[in-house]
């Protein structure tokens, strides 16, 4: 039984691309974060919505954001990912579907990758929203009303300013979710960075050193979001309020 | 939409669906949840020790779970497994290790930095004084930790622990990456022996919604009865 180690099998020229195995690499992380903040931005602004909703006076529509989360939240990601790579095409109009099987290599997988991404971090985007909204004083949004703001403004000046400040800790322990769940997107083809790991493994069989590098880089990626994250969470935290002494995202 | 749509081939699979895929969906999040809830409290009470070293290998090994995707996990494992196994048996070489026992290995190792924190959490929810009472009375660490802190932080956190058991469910989907035969790796033969994507994965998206939120709601019923009964 023996392994024979070659680290510098990450420089050499990768049969890929261009470039050595490791740049290779490197570009796969480019994918995960283009996936992941694709993702992200339409997660936030939905799950501001839903979050935001849930919350409201309309029960009806409190109602349909609560079953919005829970068919999110109670279908592996995998499956999602299925459903819009494999199932939404069949069900649309003819030729939208065949409009997106046709596209160019890359994005027919990117585009269902994110969007499955962005729905599914949403839920857990607004559930934070809507805890972070709860955790309010009644007082705030009564005084919000007792100033004459109508239901809208209170939200828009006196709730959801507070509520963001104080979510912004859980809120970067999902950014981090969705840059790991970002690998998923490998089972329909997007070439990121477990993806690119797997493949140098099959060129090079060099399988530790392929995971050991991608190992390296996903915990670089996190450290450096943790480090930018908890520079804007002193920002912008709350004076007096518990949160206020504890770091940022807990791990 | 639904004018092509064959229920057919949903029927005539079932047998293998459930038999075969369900099954090891079901043994493998049982296992993975027994395994990784002991090693995951043994990780907890390393991480909450007064000895560094202990704390800091613990908290390394939390961190790092933590921190990688679990497609990227469950690959490391496929592939160090066999390598691990020749070496401590001694075999001389890599040992064949199957799919299943793989992902065993893989999701226990995997959810014990998951349930360290949450155990993490419940021993801390237990007031000192307990643990003082417990050495007061001349217990020593494991029987004051085995008698008096653990079954209390096990009922504090078996809510939390059992909703990271339906997210373990939901997450065993992944061994897919390895090919293996769980319901959604069965459902994937089919529809691509069939041709017949759309009713496979809607079926298996329609099954994990149903288990998933009906143990979900289980586990909210449970949160109020214990919530009331403290």
């Amino acid at each position: 039984m023996h392994y024979n180690w070659n680290w510098a099998i990450l420089l050499q020229k990768s049969a890929e691309a261009g470039g050595s195995w490791l740049l290779y690499l490197v570009a796969g992380l480019g994918w995960t974060l283009a996936v992941a903040l694709c993702a992200w931005a339409i997660a936030l602004a939905l799950g501001a919505v839903v979050g935001t909703l849930r919350t409201g006076p309309m029960r009806w529509v409190a109602r349909v954001c609560a079953a919005y989360v829970e068919i999110f939240r109670n279908v592996p990601l995998l499956v999602q990912m299925f459903l819009w790579f494999f199932v939404l095409p069949e069900l649309l109009p003819e030729q939208w579907g065949d409009a997106i099987k046709q596209m160019k290599p890359p994005w027919a997988a990117f585009l269902p990758a994110v969007l499955c991404l962005a729905f599914y971090t949403s839920v857990r985007v607004a559930e934070q929203v809507r805890a972070g909204i709860q955790s309010l004083p009644r007082g705030q949004s009564l005084a919000g009303t007792a100033m004459g703001l109508s239901l809208a403004q209170t939200y828009r000046y006196v709730l959801l300013p507070m509520a963001f400040r104080i979510i912004l800790p859980p809120l970067t322990s999902e950014f981090l979710n969705c840059i790991k769940n970002s690998s998923v997107a490998l089972t329909i083809g997007v070439m990121e960075l477990t993806a690119r790991a797997r493949s140098m493994q099959e060129f090079t069989f060099q399988v530790f050193e392929a995971f050991a590098a991608a190992t390296a880089i996903y915990l670089l990626t996190n450290m450096i979001v943790v480090l930018l994250m908890r520079r804007l969470e002193a920002r912008v935290r709350v004076p007096g309020f518990i949160g206020a002494h504890s770091g940022a995202a807990g791990h | 939409m639904f004018s092509d749509f064959d229920f057919d081939v949903i029927a005539r699979s079932l047998e293998f669906l459930f038999v075969d895929g369900m099954s090891f969906t079901i043994t493998l999040t049982l296992l993975a949840m027994s395994g990784g809830i002991v090693f995951g409290t043994l990780l907890a009470m390393m991480r909450l020790s007064a000895f560094t070293p202990l704390s800091m290998v613990a908290s390394g090994y939390v961190n790092l779970m933590r921190s990688l995707p679990l497609v990227l996990v469950i690959f490391w494992f496929y592939f160090l497994v066999p390598w691990i196994g020749g070496w401590v048996t001694g075999a001389g070489q890599t040992i064949q290790v199957g799919a299943f026992l793989s992902a065993v290995i893989t999701f226990t190792m995997f959810e014990a930095a998951y349930f360290c924190e949450i155990m993490r959490a419940g021993i801390q929810s237990i007031p000192r004084g307990q643990v003082s009472a417990g050495y007061a009375l001349g217990l020593d660490y494991w029987l004051t930790m085995g008698k008096i802190v653990l079954p209390q932080a096990f009922r504090n956190m078996l809510p939390v622990l059992l909703t990271q058991t339906i997210i373990l469910f939901q997450d065993t989907s992944l061994v897919y990456v390895i090919s293996a035969t769980d319901f959604l790796g069965a459902a994937a033969k089919v529809a691509n022996r069939d041709y017949r994507l759309v009713e496979m994965y809607s079926f298996v998206a329609v099954v994990y919604f149903v288990i998933s939120y009906g143990l979900s709601s289980l586990v909210k019923l449970l949160q109020a009865r214990i919530a009331i009964i403290r």
